[in-house]
């Protein structure tokens, strides 16, 4: 299995790489680095000289991908490209162009992203596996219809419907929560309970139903008549036999998740004040932090190739028969 | 199977939690502050961005601008009750009054004419005793060394925050730290926004700009201004300094009372450059030292800002004179009180109106701006089309405060171009007829929630040479009827279009449809309805309207090329000046030939000779009447449409006092007041927690699961078939 680790780390880097180019190449096509600099700098009495300035001190003069200016390898070495592209793979964030470090502000925005999306991941898990259980269950029922009714239902509303009806719900009307906000230590925890209930209620629909579907397969299965006939409780059949069978189609979508919980939801921060690097990531594509944006993309990047990596290796955990070669 | 429906285990979880988080605790439950906070002076506000620059060199937006103007004191600042906007000394003893001086140094009569004048001196007198706030980068051992100048990277690693230094100290305001700030204009890392403006008008400047980039390259540590000599700004005494600059230029008075010229302690810069600080976060643009009523004690703009009073702020006496109707309002209740009255001052991060404004309901903000979201809420229109609080916001004791703002904003013709622009009698008269049928008035009620006040010219109200009623009215698109401005008739502007030589929106000569062209920025939803408007109102007249919308970028360089034939554009006022308006439509200030602030290129100059006369002149009948000629000249010409002056509606809470708005002065949070016994009250009552709602959905949600259970024990128990 170390084998096949290696291996995929070392897939993993033409991999960031790629990203990298696609990111720096859809940046630049949109935002040239005399915008950035006029967009850092204000408009208001703005001189060329102010705006080359600017532009020297982060390296921004240098040509996008190729300088013609010099010869031999700083031709590649001596661009934009090249200078934020190694130090990234380095994993040295360096400072955004406002000139805040990057690397501080990440590791002091993670833990606000993962106060949310960690009880959201685990709550929406265990709730939505025991609902669909519940609704598989039933099958052929009015419960089951109805679910199924209501989950297609709740699939079809919008995120934003969600946070704004839980925001007037539970903080204007019922006043049992702070509306938006964070604060850190045990202060934390009155401020997480809006987004996080209203987080799960929103993936309640689409995970019920889809776990539903799942366990559907499974449940119609020889072995879990057998279990029946051999008198076990519906209970055992259920939780012990049906969930361990139907556990590689759930850590497919779940294990991936997992690493990229770290970087945080970008709405829900947003709409509840959340300081978490989903905040951070919008913040920088709305003032065209190119330093910021690559980061974040990097880093999306590089942990969803350890999530994927993380499902491969949780395949052999629940299923004896698969082998990482 | 047992196990409870998981709706219901949400809510008991909910419930559970959220009775262990409140406990016994008195408080409203969704109370996002501190419980200690509760009785306590201080401010809630909120802001959406994080401020990117808070070193008053660089700082220029208004978002910085609410932090460091309670944190920074240049020498003047405008006079909190009295209007017109007047300046008023801050730490300098008098008003500055400029000496003038001719080419061979010989004084000048105050009234010299601008061309005699080769410099003119500002001499800056500073209040005796005026102390920084408690800092580290004055924190001295007993042998007089510093604590803290000269840190290693791996000492400055043990810190965290500012409060992390265990020693702070202070000393007094010099002379020497204007004169410093001054110089930091120039520093090549800094970036200031107006380094070449003031390079242009202080004298040496821009060869100072030119020495420290040529020694930086040299030395990437602490760039010690005070070895440096500037002609321009010259240290006279402990607490007086002069400031020369190129001309006669009086407006210059007004960049005196704005941050680029708040003193900074070389003490903080040597502070800073110490390895390691930067990365950090250490930098003067994060943690700022003044001589304000507050310092910043909390600068994490990823959730908070917080300002706490300075313990070293000298005082200063509330003013004991106002403008007419202040004394009746209350405004002067303070009068001859020594400031600041509120101790802190905390801004929670909110990048989302709605949430913004339920907590603003709630009692949670002090404050707020009406938004478009919540305008229909908080203010309707009386009969007279006056803005009046709803009953709703009545009750809660809310106030409703406006004003105009200094600003404009208006739809642009590039002068350059060669349908629109140009100073043919046709272009004239097409520009004429199209400003006669935009019908501004209908923009503002439906875009602007009627926050505005359509405009007769480039000079907004409150600001010298704006004349209002009939004789302000621009008399090329309306006319004066029954004591009101009335917008002239569609058929006039059509017979405008005709003289022109587009009858009915064609081209006489060719037969082909008039098709003009309009840059916008994207904008969502409001702005497509926004494009549709503009189309309509030209097609009023048979004109094609293509609307080119593009990106922010895109747009600039547009305008900034002079590839956009019409585009709509702002302005908001630096300094309350007919000259910051007017300098728009100065041909040397033409965007694309020079790369100034006139979008429109336009040029007249017949207009650019009254604006070089104006500039010099103190407010007075003979600048009022050049102003007059100048903007009938531009109101014949019609470079602009000059759309609107919009105004700023906010909302107060009772308990927040001395909210007269001032939207020149950015330091007025020392003059508020807050009766922080009537917000816990009313707090109290507004935010009674309501259970009822919740045990009724819980009871549902139980009773809905009995008939599924009995339907999984009837399966249960159902015979094989």
């Amino acid at each position: 299995m170390i084998a096949y680790v290696i291996r995929r780390a070392l897939y993993a880097l033409p991999i960031l790489l790629g990203v990298n180019v696609i990111t720096f190449v859809l940046f630049f096509v949109v935002n040239s680095p005399d915008d950035m600099a006029r967009l850092h700098l204000g408009n208001k009495h703005l001189t060329s000289a102010a705006i080359e300035n600017w532009k020297a001190e982060r390296g921004y003069d240098k040509p996008l991908l190729w300088n013609d200016a010099q010869s031999g390898a700083a031709q590649v070495t001596d661009t934009i490209f090249y200078r934020n592209t190694v130090k990234l793979l380095l994993f040295n964030f360096g400072q955004s162009d406002s000139g805040r470090d990057i690397g501080y502000d990440l590791s002091q925005r993670m833990g606000p992203s993962l106060a949310v999306t960690l009880p959201v991941f685990v709550l929406e898990l265990l709730l939505t596996i025991t609902l669909a259980l519940v609704v598989a269950v039933l099958r052929g029922t009015y419960f089951d219809t109805w679910a199924v009714v209501l989950c297609v239902a709740m699939m079809s509303i919008s995120s934003l419907f969600y946070i704004i009806g839980g925001q007037y719900l539970f903080g204007k009307i019922l006043r049992l929560v702070p509306v938006s906000g964070f604060d850190g230590g045990s202060a934390a925890l009155k401020f997480i309970v809006l987004p996080v209930l209203v987080s799960v209620i929103a993936a309640l629909g689409y995970g019920t139903r889809w776990y539903r579907t799942l366990f559907l397969e499974e449940i119609n299965r020889d072995y879990v008549r057998t279990a029946r006939a051999k008198g076990l409780a519906e209970r055992t059949v259920l939780f012990v036999h049906v969930l361990r069978n139907a556990l590689i189609p759930i850590l497919t979508g779940v294990v991936v998740i997992l690493p990229t919980l770290f970087i945080g939801n970008l709405i829900v921060e947003a709409f509840f004040g959340i300081p978490g690097l989903g905040s951070y990531t919008i913040e920088a594509i709305q003032s065209q932090d190119f330093s910021i944006v690559r980061a974040m993309v990097f880093l999306g990047s590089l942990l969803y190739i350890v999530g994927l990596l993380l499902t491969d290796i949780s395949y052999t955990l629940v299923d004896p028969r698969v082998r990482l070669e | 199977m047992r196990s409870p429906p998981p709706a219901a285990l949400i809510v008991v979880c909910f419930v559970a939690l959220m009775a262990s988080l409140v406990g016994c605790d008195k408080r409203a439950w969704n109370d996002p502050y501190p419980s200690a906070d509760g009785k306590r002076a201080i401010f809630y506000g909120a802001f959406s961005e994080r401020p990117k620059h808070l070193d008053p060199v660089s700082s220029y937006s208004e978002n910085e601008a609410q932090f460091t103007g309670q944190i920074y004191e240049p020498v003047l600042q405008y006079h909190f009750l009295k209007r017109p906007y007047q300046l008023v000394p801050l730490t300098a003893t008098t008003l500055p009054e400029p000496r003038y001086f001719g080419s061979d140094g010989e004084p000048l009569a105050d009234d010299a004419p601008a061309a005699a004048v080769a410099e003119a001196v500002y001499t800056v007198s500073l209040q005796h005793g005026i102390l920084y706030q408690p800092h580290p980068a004055f924190a001295r051992r007993a042998d007089g060394g510093y604590y803290y100048h000269d840190l290693e990277a791996a000492d400055v690693a043990r810190y965290a925050t500012l409060a992390d230094f265990t020693h702070t100290g202070t000393r007094e305001l010099t002379a020497d730290d204007y004169v410093y700030e001054i110089k930091r204009l120039m520093h090549p890392h800094l970036h200031s926004p107006v380094a070449g403006l003031m390079g242009k008008y202080i004298k040496g400047l821009s060869s100072l700009g030119d020495k420290l980039r040529h020694d930086e390259a040299d030395n990437h540590g602490f760039l010690d201004l005070r070895k440096y000599e500037l002609p321009g700004a010259r240290v006279i005494d402990r607490y007086t300094f002069e400031i020369r600059i190129t001309e006669k230029y009086p407006q210059f008075r007004y960049w005196l009372a704005m941050p680029f010229f708040a003193p900074v302690p070389w003490e903080a810069d040597r502070f800073y450059a110490q390895p390691g600080m930067s990365e950090r976060n250490f930098t003067l643009d994060w943690f700022p030292v003044g001589t304000g009523p507050y310092m910043l004690t909390e600068n994490n703009p990823n959730r908070r800002m917080v300002l706490q009073r300075n313990p070293n702020f000298r005082g200063e006496p509330y003013p004991t004179r106002g403008a007419p109707g202040d004394a009746v309002a209350g405004m002067l209740r303070m009068a001859g009180k020594t400031m600041p009255f509120i101790d802190t001052a905390y801004y929670s991060l909110e990048k989302e109106q709605i949430p913004q404004w339920s907590k603003f309901l709630q009692g949670y903000y002090d404050v707020a701006a009406v938004l478009p979201d919540s305008f229909d809420q908080a203010v309707q229109f009386g009969l007279k089309g006056e803005a009046q609080l709803t009953p709703s916001m009545q009750e809660k004791g809310v106030k409703l405060v406006t004003a105009v703002e200094q600003a404009s904003y208006y739809m642009g013709f590039n002068m350059t171009d060669a349908v629109v622009g140009g100073d043919s009698e046709r272009a004239r008269l097409l520009r004429r007829a199209i400003s006669i049928a935009v019908d501004f008035e209908e923009y503002i009620a439906i875009f602007a929630n009627g926050r505005g006040l359509p405009a007769n010219g480039p000079i907004p109200p409150e600001i010298f040479g704006h004349r209002a009623a009939q004789g302000g009215i621009n008399s090329y698109v309306y006319e004066w009827r029954a004591g009101h401005a009335v917008r002239r008739g569609l058929e006039e502007a059509r017979a405008l279009l005709r003289a022109a030589g587009y009858p009915d929106g064609r081209d006489a000569s060719s037969g082909e449809p008039l098709t003009l062209y309009y840059e916008a920025v994207s904008g969502g939803p409001s702005g497509k309805a926004q494009l549709n408007w503009y189309r309509k109102q030209f097609e009023k007249l048979g004109i094609q309207l293509v609307i080119r919308v593009t990106d922010y970028n895109r747009f600039q360089e547009k305008v900034r090329e002079g590839t956009a034939q019409i585009f709509s554009w702002g302005w908001n006022a630096d300094y309350p000046d007919p000259e910051n308006f007017l300098f728009l439509l100065y041909g040397p200030n033409g965007k694309t030939k020079y790369g100034g602030e006139n979008a429109s290129n336009y040029r007249n100059q017949e207009f650019d000779r009254l604006y070089v006369q104006m500039r010099a002149l103190p407010n007075s009948d003979e600048r009022q009447q050049l102003i007059d000629r100048m903007v009938e000249i531009v109101r014949r010409d019609g470079p602009w449409l000059w759309g609107y002056h919009p105004m700023a509606y906010a909302l107060n809470h009772a308990w927040y006092g001395n909210s007269k708005p001032n939207l020149m002065a950015r330091n007025t949070l020392k003059y508020k007041t807050i009766d922080a016994n009537l917000r816990a009250k009313l707090r109290h009552a507004w935010n009674a927690p309501r259970w009822w709602p919740l045990f009724t959905a819980l009871v549902v949600l139980v009773l809905s699961a009995i008939p599924a259970y009995r339907s999984y024990r009837a399966k249960q128990r159902a015979r094989a078939r």
